[in-house]
């Protein structure tokens, strides 16, 4: 019997996200590439919380949080609260962080997800603002160990979204994740750039017997940085927690870290550390006041977003979930595929889909680029593949093509016309080869007429390179066969 | 002129324009006087003489020009003043009364500050006051307490008592506190002058290092009404740096010579007379609201019922606020800091070294309130009865002007008297508080003298943003009396 049948995993997700503003949540100084800018060079008395400063919110931030909150469904408050969250800690500098508690911006969304169990939905609890902590570098040297401050980040507007317990497989987390990544993209509100940590997870896991209704006792993992890390870490805990409980042991309530490169949880702090945060409404902020209107101008500015593109691609397109899924990933690639699709009217979609996630990703790869800045154009890879499905050339040159067409920035018709890659598809030609390969292959012609069919492959691959690439497989492949039966 | 040191700040601006005294004759006056008196009364942590003689003499450009019509005069331009340690001024040390600050140079000025230099204000220092602004006698101070000019044996009030004793002994024509729950009128009162704790939000807070944000304001102390009533409109306004500062007009605070309150109403709250108090100070205050009402002013008895729980009230709220609000310095990024080898160690040590026992011990009883479990029996009930409080101030508008009432129960009392019992301090405090719970202004200003020769001050509250009120009546009131005038004898 696995985990599995067992158990039921039950997992909720906290995403922290920051949102890319020019500004910082409450002062003004730049929002910074944290791994590329020099440390504490965005810092003024306001985020290094000086004596004296006051916080002043962002209003664009709050414009990036109602846009995320719209997207996923959520009912706006017309008014919430800020609040302070208190504690020690050196890359926090005024104690405490500025959050939302009681009264958050946003309630009740959902998100749908698409597993290999189907469709689902995962219900967004709460959506809240609140600004980042700095970074602390911990060195050991010569003469010691200490830590260095930075705080750049501090002071970043944050948007928490924090899920309803809903997901109860590895599988569901991931694309609950990867669909709010989604979304953050799509909106403009933040890069999605896992690495820099721009996007970070905390997952709550507990487990109960198949069938259970009630909850059992759940361990929150902290700090998470990649979809690998989340997966990975879950996984840990299910099974850890899957073990203790067969053990007749009760899993203890606890905030765990995840060890990368050891592949395990460990322990932050259990119940009885449990820190007390001691909210209040934060003095320094009057209720914050959204009314209809700027919802409503935000609502209509929403573009369209991922789920929905994707059920649309399905349709329309009539293409798979998987690949739908992968074109809507992000927006410029979704963009860019149907940017292809209407400059090649005769071009089937999914001929198209498999074009740009195999093709041109993996030319992509290659050069080092993403699809926000492609190495060739909708309109000169709509040429291309315009000019394989008519014929003019065969899947393998147009390969080839492709590449040049990167190198070069000439269009797919130059290069076919330049290099004279027309496709050949003259019967008599193709006849006349098929029948000077065979004759000058007698003896696998022998073996074959005996019966070792799979030199058939052979024969294609030795006409097709007498041709130079430039013969029409299909043609080729019919006239061998009918040369061959009649050697029979 | 006998003395510059005697001038009132409406005197010393006309004196100023007229090119009949210098601001640097003017500003060296107050220092050598701070000079002579400082080693008695104590009421400056920071003197600031250098950056005083280069902004009067930049000021005395200014009048110069402006005298010769090629500029327009700047509304304070050469004017002296002092500034509470609490008060951000760039690049002179910020203290806030504590050790934890001794060494803190803010790189800012405060919103107010920055208001009153573009108006032309002389910088001659920060002054002394109860650390981070907990306590009512200047006696919390880590730079050692300030002595009240008009008996050295005698406390200056607080938290702002720097700021008072150095206008009472006329080392500056006027000086900035604030009042967080009664830390400029309750000084103003003891020191027989008049401060002013404007309505919550009328002055920006930003560069005002916090006690209790949701209470704190900025406020001004001068020898009269009408001198405060100058500094008013500079200071008042919105700022953008501070989310609670209200953008309102800011009334017409230009005082007329008539005493007529004839349509006033002033209503007298029953709370505010208790058993208790010095019978001097009741006599004086009863007193001086039959002279307001030999001016005209309608008297009207009212009832402020739920004054008693302001002093509970407070000491959850302000507390709470003051344990977010100190976190902040824990000995990382700036003032006194403990070297330790690890992480906790320093925080605590710089704490624990930095803070005194006042502040140490409203941190624990702020961070009690917010503690899971008494959130809701501590800050959350509090907060309810502060709404309580407020609903009393609104209903009493309704139908008066004007409240007028004691400022404290008693006059001032001596340096050591309540340094053991908290509670007896906090005391102080119980008919200032109502003012900051309700965010409304507050008017103190001079009545009399009580048998020992102690000032006895009055207090009016108004509407929110109605401070011209409270000029207009108070200003009547100086006009028909003389306290106002009356200075310590010093030697």
């Amino acid at each position: 019997m696995t985990t599995y049948d067992e158990f039921e995993p039950v997992i909720g997700l906290e995403v922290h996200a920051e949102m890319q503003t020019q500004s910082k949540m409450f002062c003004s100084c730049p929002v910074l590439d944290a791994t590329t800018a020099q440390a504490n060079t965005a810092v003024c008395p306001v985020c290094a919380g000086m004596p004296g400063v006051l916080p002043v919110v962002n209003q664009r931030a709050v414009d990036y949080a109602i846009r995320v909150a719209l997207a996923l469904g959520c009912t706006i408050a017309p008014t919430s609260i800020f609040a302070r969250k208190n504690y020690f800690y050196p890359d926090l500098p005024k104690g405490y962080q500025i959050s939302q508690y009681e009264e958050p911006l946003a309630q009740h969304g959902l998100l749908p997800i698409i597993t290999s169990e189907g469709e689902g939905v995962i219900r967004v609890r709460r959506v809240h603002l609140e600004e980042d902590t700095g970074k602390l570098t911990h060195v050991t040297g010569e003469g010691g160990s200490y830590s260095l401050v930075d705080l750049n980040r501090a002071g970043v507007p944050l948007l928490e979204i924090v899920s309803e317990p809903d997901m109860h497989t590895i599988e569901a987390v991931r694309a609950y994740a990867e669909g709010l990544r989604a979304i953050l993209r799509y909106l403009g509100v933040n890069s999605g750039d896992m690495e820099k940590g721009v996007i970070r997870f905390e997952a709550n896991i507990s487990l109960r017997p198949r069938g259970s209704q009630t909850l059992g006792t759940r361990v929150e993992i902290k700090n998470l940085n990649s979809f690998r890390a989340l997966e990975r870490s879950v996984a840990y805990q299910i099974e850890r927690q899957a073990e203790t409980l067969r053990r007749g042991e009760t899993v203890a309530l606890e905030t765990v870290g995840w060890n990368e490169a050891e592949g395990v949880t460990f322990i932050q702090r259990s119940k009885e550390e449990a820190h007390d945060y001691r909210y209040f409404p934060e003095p320094d902020l009057p209720p914050l006041v959204v009314d209809e209107a700027w919802v409503e101008k935000a609502r209509a500015l929403l573009p369209e977003l991922p789920q929905a593109i994707l059920r649309r691609f399905q349709q329309q397109y009539q293409l798979s979930a998987y690949d739908a899924g992968l074109l809507t990933a992000e927006r410029d690639l979704a963009v860019y595929f149907e940017a292809v699709l209407a400059a090649a009217p005769g071009v089937s979609p999914k001929q198209a889909a498999n074009w740009v996630l195999g093709d041109l990703f993996a030319l992509m790869n290659s050069l080092g680029r993403d699809i926000s800045s492609p190495p060739l154009s909708p309109d000169a890879l709509a040429g291309l593949l315009q000019a394989l499905s008519a014929g003019q050339i065969n899947n393998s040159t147009a390969k080839t093509v492709l590449t040049e067409m990167a190198a070069s920035g000439k269009s797919a018709r130059q290069i076919i016309d330049e290099r004279g890659l027309t496709q050949i598809s003259d019967a008599s030609f193709v006849s006349d080869l098929v029948q000077r390969v065979l004759a000058e292959n007698a003896g696998e012609v022998e073996r074959y007429r005996a019966g070792k069919e799979s030199l058939g492959q052979w024969f294609f691959g030795q006409v097709m390179r007498q041709a130079q690439g430039k013969a029409n497989p299909q043609v080729v492949r019919e006239e061998l066969q009918r040369q061959l039966d009649t050697l029979k | 002129m006998t003395d510059l040191t005697d001038l009132t700040v409406l005197d010393a601006l006309q004196a100023l324009r007229s090119g009949q005294v210098s601001s640097r004759e003017l500003t060296q006056a107050c220092l050598d006087r701070i000079s002579r008196l400082e080693p008695a009364i104590r009421a400056f942590i920071t003197l600031t003489p250098e950056l005083a003689l280069q902004q009067a003499d930049e000021a005395d450009r200014k009048l110069a020009a402006a005298r010769r019509g090629s500029a327009n005069f700047a509304p304070l331009l050469g004017l002296p003043l002092a500034v509470k340690d609490v008060l951000t001024v760039k690049g002179v040390r910020c203290t806030c009364g504590s050790r934890i600050l001794e060494n803190f140079v803010p790189p800012f000025n405060a919103t107010v500050i920055e208001r009153l230099l573009a108006a032309g204000v002389v910088v001659l220092g920060k002054t002394n006051m109860d650390e981070f602004a907990m306590g009512s006698s200047t006696e919390n101070s880590a730079y050692g307490p300030t002595r009240n000019p008009w008996n050295l044996e005698h406390v200056p009030g607080g938290s702002s008592g720097g700021s008072a004793a150095a206008v009472a002994a006329h080392m500056a024509p006027a000086a900035l506190g604030s009042d967080t729950g009664g830390s400029v009128r309750q000084p103003a009162s003891y020191c027989g002058i008049s401060g002013l704790k404007p309505t919550y939000g009328r002055f920006s807070r930003y560069g005002l290092v916090a006690y209790g944000s949701s209470l704190d304001t900025v406020g001004i102390f001068a020898r009269t009404v009408a001198d405060v009533a100058a500094l008013f409109p500079v200071m008042a306004g919105m700022d953008p740096l501070d989310a609670t500062s209200m953008d309102l007009p800011v009334p017409d605070t230009t005082l007329s010579a008539s005493a007529d309150l004839k349509g006033m109403r002033i209503g007298l709250p029953a709370e505010y007379f208790i058993d208790g108090m010095q019978p001097a100070v009741e006599n004086l205050v009863r007193q001086a609201i039959e002279t307001l009402h030999s001016l005209g002013a309608e008297i009207i008895p009212i009832s402020l019922p739920h004054t008693e729980y302001a002093l509970p009230v407070y000491y959850l709220i302000a507390p709470a606020e003051a344990s977010a609000n100190l976190a902040r310095y824990d000995g990382i990024r700036f003032g006194f800091s403990q070297q330790e080898d690890e992480m906790w160690a320093i925080f605590r040590e710089s704490r624990g070294g930095g803070f005194g026992q006042e502040v140490k011990r409203r941190i624990m009883l702020g961070t009690y309130a917010l503690s899971a479990g008494y959130y809701d029996a501590y800050y959350g009930r509090a907060q309810k009865v502060r709404t309580l409080i407020k609903r009393d101030f609104e209903k009493a508008f309704e139908s008066v002007d004007a409240v007028a009432a004691p400022v404290a129960p008693s006059s001032a009392f001596r340096l050591g008297e309540h340094t053991d019992d908290p509670i007896a301090m906090y005391l102080e405090d119980v008919f200032t508080l109502p003012a900051n719970l309700a965010g409304v202004p507050g008017l103190a200003f001079p009545v009399g003298f009580d048998g020992s020769s102690m000032p006895v001050g009055m207090q009016l509250m108004g509407r929110h943003y109605r401070e011209d009120q409270l000029f207009k009546i108070a200003h009547a009131y100086q006009q028909v009396t003389d306290w106002h005038r009356r200075s310590p004898q010093l030697a």
